[in-house]
């Protein structure tokens, strides 16, 4: 069976791919265009490490499969920063601690990022359940939860 | 002499003996003591075992100092997860 | 209190006990960060593992020939690649472990002994050639009846899975095998007559089921050997030199030509402390000629690697009635899986440790069955016989009409407390913590129908180990450290500040590496709660050095003799009438001179870090349960716990959390599932269910600091009591709630609303 191939934009930049047909987006991320941020922790959609945003859509990119993205656009973790300037939720991540092993966090930054972009005053409740797609076992949320917080509050003053 | 205890199953290698007055210096001195005493129990000193001197425990520590009045326990290893 | 004997800067500031940014941080925010499944190296080849349906057969025979002349099948190995071992007892994690069985649970020999066992591994170009490469291996298997359970395996008629394991510990000896690979015991006193003076006696029996690790990121190994032998492997572990060591053992290897790089790790909370792959991924490397690479599923973890024990735990306890402990027995029976090596010893040695109690009486069984063998799990063996502890601790303050605060702070283990296990305490924290949760708002704050409030304590013996590190002292007076225990949690964030302080530098002057095992001298594997401890002691006697040094080549720049300097808050200062001829020098600026003045300026520290200090905790938690489905809702959380000197308050804190919540896991939705075919039916995380986020409240800390004598800055180890108390303390709390006794783990929706539904008490 002939490989796929694709055209799409991943954090901005034109890229070009073949894959085979089972090859989910995420291995293409990792595997094909190096982009190793995104995770692989359970390949069943069930623990968000390799969450990622697709036509400005939260996903799994588990569950998306290469050969499906042809001209659509992506967004991973490695765009999340600008230059030298970490995202607003980064520099909280880091201030609060809120990542111990870190193997959750990139998938937890995008899909806090997907959050903040639809509501900058998330209640704590919103918070975790719009996270509660992203496994972690090394922090037990807390320190994440009050990072996504404090990012909100600091991006709306700012 | 220090007085020495083993915990545990240890004192099934000894026929039940589980306290010892001894005048080991240090736990090499203790082990090889031990050893002679008992040779069953000489062999498992050597594979698993922690050694408490006066409350605090001692592993893989075969240089620790025994003074005359301590009180000595000898322990299944401890590790971690 | 250990205090600041030089361990500041010039300016009197401290990095310790502050809340740095971790030095790692930055590529963990970015993505950038280096996990075990992120290294590739060009040429490299996928390799799978062939592993066994069914949960106990014979292997009549392996053919791998359809699958070698697959084109892009680079190389098969089956048991027929490793070479036997001899039995021999080595300490890995918490439990000595038989190389023997070691061999064996990398590749099955003889039997595939559960569901998920390795019988034969491919490498190949890709992953799709190394799957058809797999279905191309023709096993014959000789099906064989299975046990799972731990009680069913104890029985003389059980299916037995090794004809050579015979109970050790019992007297006379067996001379028939069985299951039961070992009896442990502890006493103290005479429970007999401790009963006798007890005017309430309580016994309970209690079940709990395997649990696993949880972590995140499954395991991966990346090998490439080359054709003088020469192996180098990275690994996602906790302990490379362990790996390391394994390797060199299992494949015949010289220790000096095998180079482990510990990658970042993506959690490993003792799971990652012992070999799967990296055996595997050596061996096909040898063969192929190239590197290696592979990754486990997540059904290939929670088939073929070590959960935590199920366990059978029988408690009786006595008291009399104004509340004192007078005597304490328990019958622990724990399942180590396929081979011997359950955390049963100290299950048995923690089960009564924070109680001060003079009849103690503990017996424990190892017993194997069809299960993956059993890994450490933080406090490995503890939060079982804790769990059932508590709860009868809890049932003892109940029917005298105590305070369950007050009983155990009667009753609580203090300095010169003569523990169950034998020797006396130093100074600990148990009392203070017990003390914390009782003056929190939380513990006053009332409750509600429907809702109830637990409270359970408990402890890690926590260990030192061998550790080395290394400080050298850049040009410009940046400092490098390399340290050799694998960064599970933060820290480098914490050495780092260490070193600072020792060496009166910026904290962001300092970076800190996890070195490779050619780095280093030996270090032990990061577990025990033992790196922060371990390493900062390291460091400290790597400083000295420098201190050292400086001050020695300071005299001779100064010519002054060795009385007229000294080091302190860093700098090497002239002393007395010296004061007046020439200024300080600090690190920075000897480096600017070291060659001039003898050289490279560095230290090590190179231990075997005795001294380590108990860690105690209390937990209290809030909880509500909805009578119509069973489900559990966490409603407040609290954590007090000693960690003897926090270097780091907020990585300190992230361990209490952690700990709860995988507690809170643990007892309320974590068990693995068997079918009478002794099959794993919920090997995936959607039905293996691990708490997410709005399963849970934000988890309130409180970091009580009794100083460990024995380290230098007063550190205790912190990472593993706090997922001791959590099952006793939300069994309590669910006792609270609706005056049920649940003594069966995990408190999940379905059993709690069978047990309300028996008595009646479905309806809101």
């Amino acid at each position: 069976m002939a490989k796929h191939h694709i055209e799409a934009t991943v954090n901005g930049d034109a890229v070009e791919f073949l894959c085979e047909t089972e090859e989910t987006l995420l291995d293409v991320l990792r595997d094909t265009l190096s982009l190793t941020g995104s995770k692989e922790g359970c390949s069943s959609g069930d623990c968000g490490a390799c969450s990622v945003m697709l036509d400005g859509r939260l996903v799994c990119s588990c569950l998306v499969l290469g050969c499906e993205v042809g001209g659509r656009k992506i967004d991973t973790i490695e765009g999340l920063a600008k230059g030298e300037t970490l995202h607003p939720l980064q520099k909280e991540f880091l201030q609060h601690a809120a990542l111990q092993c870190g193997i959750c966090t990139p998938g937890f930054l995008v899909a806090g990022k997907a959050l903040l972009e639809r509501n900058l005053n998330p209640t704590e409740t919103e918070v975790r359940y719009w996270l509660a797609g992203n496994l972690c076992r090394c922090t037990g949320y807390d320190k994440i939860v009050s990072a996504v917080m404090d990012t909100a509050a600091a991006m709306r003053k700012g | 002499m220090a007085r020495v205890v083993l915990i545990g199953n240890l004192a099934q290698l000894t026929g039940g003996v589980a306290e010892f007055d001894l005048s080991a210096t240090s736990v090499k001195q203790l082990f090889a003591q031990l050893a002679e005493l008992h040779p069953a129990l000489g062999r498992h000193l050597d594979d698993g075992v922690a050694v408490a001197i006066d409350g605090q425990i001692y592993q893989d520590s075969l240089l620790e100092p025994i003074r005359a009045d301590s009180e000595v326990f000898v322990l299944p290893q401890i590790a971690g997860g | 209190m250990a205090e600041t004997n030089g361990h500041s800067q010039a300016n009197g500031q401290h990095y310790v006990g502050t809340r740095t940014i971790r030095p790692d941080g930055v590529d963990k925010v970015t993505g950038r960060a280096r996990f075990g499944a992120d290294f590739n190296l060009p040429g490299q080849l996928i390799g799978r593992v062939l592993r066994s349906p069914h949960p106990h057969a014979r292997i009549v025979s392996i053919d791998t020939s359809k699958a070698e002349a697959l084109p892009g099948v680079k190389a098969v190995v089956t048991r027929a690649d490793f070479a036997d071992q001899p039995s021999e007892f080595i300490p890995a994690g918490e439990m000595m472990m038989n190389y023997k069985d070691v061999v064996r649970n990398v590749m099955a020999r003889e039997k595939a002994l559960y569901e998920g066992h390795p019988v034969a591994a491919v490498a190949a170009t890709s992953v799709a050639i190394a799957r058809r490469a797999l279905k191309l291996i023709d096993v014959k298997y000789e099906v064989l009846p299975h046990v799972i359970d731990v009680v069913e395996a104890m029985r003389p008629d059980a299916p037995l899975l090794h004809d050579d394991l015979f109970t050790v510990g019992v007297e006379p000896r067996p001379d028939k095998p069985s299951n039961i690979a070992k009896r442990v015991e502890i006493k103290l006193g005479d429970v007999e007559a401790g009963f006798k003076k007890a005017d309430l006696v309580i016994e309970r029996e209690f079940k709990t089921a395997p649990v696993h690790q949880g972590y995140i990121e499954p395991h991966a190994a990346l090998a490439t050997v080359s054709e003088d032998g020469s192996t180098e492997l990275w690994t996602t572990t906790q302990g490379h030199f362990i790996v390391r060591a394994h390797c060199a053992r299992l494949l015949g290897l010289d220790i000096g030509r095998v180079r482990v790089t510990a990658t970042e790790i993506g959690g490993g909370f003792g799971g990652k402390t012992v070999v799967y792959l990296e055996p595997l991924a050596i061996a096909l490397s040898k063969k192929a000629k190239r590197p290696v690479k592979m990754v486990m599923s997540r059904e290939e973890v929670f088939k073929a690697s070590g959960p935590t024990s199920g366990a059978t735990v029988r408690v009786k306890m006595g008291a009399t009635r104004d509340g004192k402990f007078v005597a304490a027995a328990a019958e622990l029976k724990y399942q180590a899986g396929a081979f011997q090596g359950s955390p049963v010893q100290p299950g048995v040695m923690c089960a009564y440790a924070p109680y001060d109690i003079e009849n103690v009486h503990v017996i424990g069984y190892d017993v194997v069955s069809n299960r993956p063998k059993v890994a450490a799990y933080r406090a490995p063996g503890a939060p079982i016989s804790e769990y059932a502890v508590e709860s009868v601790v809890d049932e003892i303050a109940k029917k005298l009409g105590l305070d369950p605060i007050e009983l155990r702070m009667m009753n609580a283990a203090h300095e010169g407390t003569k523990a169950a296990y034998g020797p006396k305490f130093g100074p600990i924290g148990l009392e203070e913590t017990l003390n914390s949760i009782k003056k929190t708002e939380h513990w006053n704050t009332p409750l509600r129908k429907w809702q109830g409030r637990g409270v359970a304590s408990g402890f890690w013996f926590n260990i030192g180990g061998e550790t080395s590190v290394s400080l050298t002292v850049n040009e410009d007076g940046t400092i490098s450290l390399v340290a050799g225990t694998p960064d599970i949690g933060g820290l480098r964030a914490s050495l780092a500040a260490v070193v600072a302080d020792e060496l009166g530098v910026p904290y962001d002057k300092v970076r800190p590496i996890i070195g490779d095992t050619g780095s280093l001298g030996f270090n032990f594997l990061t577990g025990g709660s033992r790196s922060t401890f371990s390493g900062s002691m390291a460091i400290v006697e790597a400083a000295k050095q420098i201190k050292a040094d400086l001050c020695a080549r300071a005299c001779k720049l100064w010519e002054a003799k060795p009385d007229q300097v000294e080091w302190k808050d860093g700098a090497v200062r002239p002393l007395g009438a010296l004061a007046e001829k020439v200024k300080p020098m600090t690190v920075v600026d000897f480096a600017k001179v070291a060659g001039k003045t003898g050289g490279p300026i560095g230290g090590v520290g190179r231990i075997n870090a005795q001294g380590a200090g108990p860690s105690f905790g209390t937990h209290l938690v809030d909880l509500e349960v909805d009578p119509e489905t069973g489900r559990t809702t966490i409603l407040r959380y609290t954590v007090a716990q000693d960690a003897g000197k926090a270097l780091h308050p907020a990585y300190v804190e992230g361990q209490y959390q952690g700990g709860a919540v995988q507690g809170i896991g643990w007892a309320l939705n974590e068990e693995y599932i068997y079918g009478s075919d002794g099959k794993l039916q919920n090997a995936g995380f959607l039905d293996y269910r691990m708490p997410v986020a709005s399963d849970v409240p934000m988890i309130d800390t409180i970091l009580v600091e009794v100083g460990n004598p024995k380290h230098p800055y007063g550190v205790r180890g912190v990472g593993e009591t706090p997922i001791v108390p959590p099952l006793g303390a939300i069994a309590n709390a669910m006792e609270n709630a609706t005056g049920i006794r649940f003594t069966e783990l995990p408190m999940s929706p379905p059993k709690v609303l069978k047990a309300l539904t028996e008595k009646g008490l479905n309806k809101a």
